[in-house]
C-alpha cells in the first residue's frame, strides 16, 4: 500500500485521529510544562496533602509539591525514556532483523536463537535484576528497557525481509551486483517503513509501561527527577490522605500506552489486506 | 513427534545454560563486595578477623576465577544444592520453596479467573465481530492490555479497602486467623490485577481465532443446517479454538510470573516476588540466582509443555516439521 492511500485509511479512522490528537495534546503539554506557575520541585511544607483546589488543581503530595505540575514533567521523563528506549529498540531490531532475513542461512539460525533466549527469560525481572546492580541512572534505564525489546522488533522485520528477498526488484538488484548492504539500506529497509512504524508504536507502549512499573518498584527513573511511576510510588504511601496523588499520574500512564497502542494496532489493520475486509 | 520433543529439550537446555551464564555474569561483575554487610563498619560492629572472613567466602561460593565459580554453582545447583542465602545463611532453596506455593496460587487462580472471563468474551466479540457488543469487550480489551497493572491495583485498594472497606489492603492473612475463607479474601484483589493484562490479550486472540474459524465453511454447513447460533459457538468454534488457547497460555507465562512479582508488592504478598525484591535490596546474590533461575525454568518449561500438547494436535508438527519462525 502506498503513503497516499495510507494517509487517507488513516484519516477516515475516527480511532487513529482521536488517538493522534490525545498524543499530540500529551505531548505538547509535557514540552510547555514550564509555563505552570509553579516549580516541580520546590517544596513547601506548610501546604502539603492537599485536596483538590483552585490553586493547586490536582492537589499538592507529601512535601507540598503541585501534584498537576509534577505530572507534567514526570511526562517529559516518562515519554522521553519511552521514545529513546524504542528508537534503541528499532535500531537494533531492524539491523538483526534485516541480516537475518536477507542472509538467511546460519546467520539467521544464530540471530533467532539469540532471539528465542531473550523471548524465553522475564524480562522485567531480569532489569530489575541487571539495575540493581549497575550506575542507576537514564542510559541504563534506556538501553536495558530497548535490550529486552529489541526481538519483537526483529521478529516483524525478519518475517517481512524474508518475503521481500522474494520480491522481482531485490532479485533485480541482485542480478546487477548490488552489494548486500546496499539492498538491505536502500531497497528493503524503506520498502518495511510500515512494518517498523507499527512496530515502533507499540515498543513505545510497552517501553512506557515498563519503565512505570520500574520506577514504581523504585528501580527506574531516580530521585529527585520524576517520571509518572515514580510519582506512584510516592503516592502509595499517602493513598489514606490524598487518593488524588495517584488517581493524576496512572491516568496519564494509561492514556498515553493505549493511544500508541490503538494507534499501532490500527496502523497494523490498515497495512493487512486481509484484516481489512 | 519423538524428534521434536528431542530437538525441544536440547534448546531448552542451551537457553537454561546461556540465561544461567549471563544471569552469572551481571552478578560476578557487579560492584561492591557481596560481604559489605559483614565487613562495612558501618553495618557490623564485630570486626571479623580475615580467616573467618575467608571461610565465609568459601562457604557461600565466592572464592576462585570466574570458571570455578560458575562450575561450583551450576554442578551444586544440579544437585539441588542451591547455596545459602548471603544475608541469612539459610539455605536458598528451602526458602523458596517455602514461599512458592503462595506466588503459584496466585498465578493459578489469576490463569484460571483470565481463561474462563476470556473465552465468552473473546468468543461473542470474535462471532459478533464490528457490532456493538465487539466494539464494547475490544475496547475493554484495549484497556486491559493499556492499564498499568500495579496503579490498578492501588485504585482497587482506594475503592475496596479504604472507601468500601470490603477487602483487606495487603498481606494474606489477618494476625491470629488460618482459615482459607480468610486467605481468599486477602487473595481477591491481588487475582483480579493479575488477571487483567492477560485476560485481554487473551479475548484478543480468542477473537481473532473465532473470526479465522468463522469463515470456515463446516460453521456455514452447520448455520445451513439449523444450528443454533450459541451451539455453533459452543459446539464448533470453540472447540477449535481451544488449541490455540493452550498455546497462548504458555507464551504468556512471562507476563504472569513478573506481573506476579509486581502485583506481590504492591499487595505485600508474601511470595517469591517480595523474596525477591528483598534480596536485590540486601544483594543476595545466591538468593537472587536462586529466583531467576527457577522463573527461567517455569517459563522454559510453560512454552515447552504449549508447545508439545499444540503439536499433538498439529500433524504437521508431528511428522517433525517445524513452525516457522516469525
Amino acid at each position: 500500500m502506498d503513503r497516499k492511500a495510507m494517509k487517507k485509511v488513516f484519516f477516515s479512522n475516527k480511532m487513529t485521529v482521536v488517538c493522534a490528537i490525545l498524543l499530540l495534546i500529551i505531548i505538547a503539554a509535557a514540552i510547555l510544562a514550564p509555563l505552570s506557575p509553579y516549580d516541580p520541585d520546590a517544596s513547601s511544607v506548610a501546604e502539603k496533602l492537599q485536596g483538590v483546589s483552585s490553586a493547586h488543581i490536582l492537589g499538592t503530595d507529601d512535601i507540598g509539591r503541585d501534584t498537576f505540575t509534577r505530572t507534567l514533567y514526570g511526562g517529559r521523563v516518562s515519554l522521553m525514556v519511552g521514545f529513546a528506549a524504542m528508537c534503541v529498540a528499532v535500531i537494533i531490531g531492524t539491523f538483526i532483523g534485516t541480516i537475518s532475513g536477507f542472509m538467511g542461512g546460519m546467520v539467521d539460525v544464530v540471530c533467532m536463537r539469540i532471539v528465542d533466549v531473550f523471548m524465553s527469560v522475564p524480562s522485567l525481572l531480569f532489569i530489575i535484576v541487571v539495575y540493581a546492580f549497575m550506575p542507576r541512572n537514564m542510559v541504563t534505564l534506556v538501553l536495558m528497557l530497548a535490550f529486552f525489546s529489541w526481538t519483537k522488533v526483529a521478529r516483524v522485520v525478519r518475517a517481512q525481509t524474508l518475503t521481500l528477498k522474494e520480491r522481482d526488484f531485490i532479485l533485480a538488484a541482485q542480478a546487477l551486483g548490488v552489494s548486500k548492504g546496499a539492498i538491505i539500506w536502500k531497497h528493503i529497509i524503506p520498502n518495511l517503513m510500515p512494518q517498523i512504524i507499527v512496530a515502533a508504536s507499540l515498543s513505545i507502549a510497552n517501553a512506557i509501561l515498563d519503565e512505570s512499573a520500574l520506577s514504581f518498584l523504585g528501580y527506574g527513573v531516580q530521585l529527585p527527577m520524576a517520571s509518572w511511576g515514580s510519582m506512584l510510588q510516592t503516592a502509595q504511601k499517602f493513598i489514606l490522605h490524598n487518593p488524588i496523588m495517584a488517581v493524576a499520574p496512572g491516568t496519564m500512564i494509561l492514556v498515553t500506552v493505549l493511544c500508541f497502542n490503538v494507534l499501532g494496532d490500527m496502523l497494523q489493520q490498515i497495512l493487512d489486506p486481509k484484516l481489512m475486509k | 513427534m519423538k524428534n521434536f520433543i528431542i530437538k525441544r529439550v536440547a534448546q531448552m537446555a542451551l537457553v537454561f545454560v546461556i540465561v544461567s551464564i549471563f544471569s552469572f555474569l551481571i552478578i560476578y561483575f557487579s560492584p561492591g563486595d557481596p560481604l559489605y554487610l559483614y565487613t562495612s563498619p558501618a553495618v557490623s560492629s564485630y570486626k571479623m578477623t580475615d580467616e573467618q572472613l575467608d571461610d565465609m567466602r568459601e562457604s557461600l561460593g565466592l572464592n576462585g576465577n570466574i570458571v570455578q565459580r560458575y562450575a561450583n554453582w551450576a554442578g551444586k545447583m544440579l544437585q539441588g544444592d542451591w547455596g545459602l542465602s548471603i544475608s541469612n545463611h539459610q539455605p536458598v532453596k528451602g526458602q523458596i520453596l517455602d514461599k512458592l506455593p503462595n506466588t503459584i496460587g496466585l498465578m493459578g487462580a489469576s490463569l484460571i479467573l483470565s481463561i474462563l472471563v476470556a473465552i465468552p468474551l473473546g468468543l461473542l466479540a470474535g462471532y459478533y465481530k464490528n457490532s456493538w457488543i465487539d466494539n464494547v469487550i475490544s475496547g475493554i480489551s484495549y484497556l486491559g492490555i493499556s492499564l498499568p497493572a500495579f496503579w490498578f491495583g492501588i485504585m482497587l485498594i482506594i475503592v475496596f479497602s479504604l472507601n468500601l472497606g470490603w477487602l483487606p489492603s495487603s498481606g494474606m492473612r489477618s494476625i491470629g486467623v488460618t482459615s482459607t475463607a480468610d486467605v481468599i479474601r486477602h487473595g481477591i484483589l491481588p487475582v483480579i490485577v493479575l488477571s487483567v493484562n492477560n485476560t485481554a490479550v487473551f479475548v484478543r486472540y480468542i477473537r481473532s481465532n473465532t473470526i479465522e474459524q468463522k469463515e470456515e465453511e463446516y460453521v456455514m454447513t452447520a448455520v445451513s443446517k439449523g444450528v443454533g447460533q450459541m451451539q455453533v459457538l459452543k459446539g464448533h468454534v470453540l472447540k477449535n479454538c481451544l488449541l490455540p488457547i493452550i498455546t497462548m497460555v504458555g507464551m504468556n507465562f512471562g507476563t504472569l510470573i513478573t506481573g506476579s512479582f509486581i502485583v506481590e508488592s504492591v499487595f505485600g504478598w508474601p511470595g517469591l516476588g517480595t523474596l525477591c525484591m528483598s534480596a536485590i535490596n540486601s544483594r543476595d546474590y545466591t538468593m537472587i540466582m536462586g529466583i531467576t533461575m527457577l522463573a527461567c525454568t517455569v517459563l522454559l518449561i510453560g512454552n515447552f509443555l504449549a508447545d508439545i500438547l499444540y503439536g499433538f494436535a498439529d500433524p504437521r508438527i508431528k511428522q517433525g516439521k517445524e513452525k516457522q519462525n516469525g
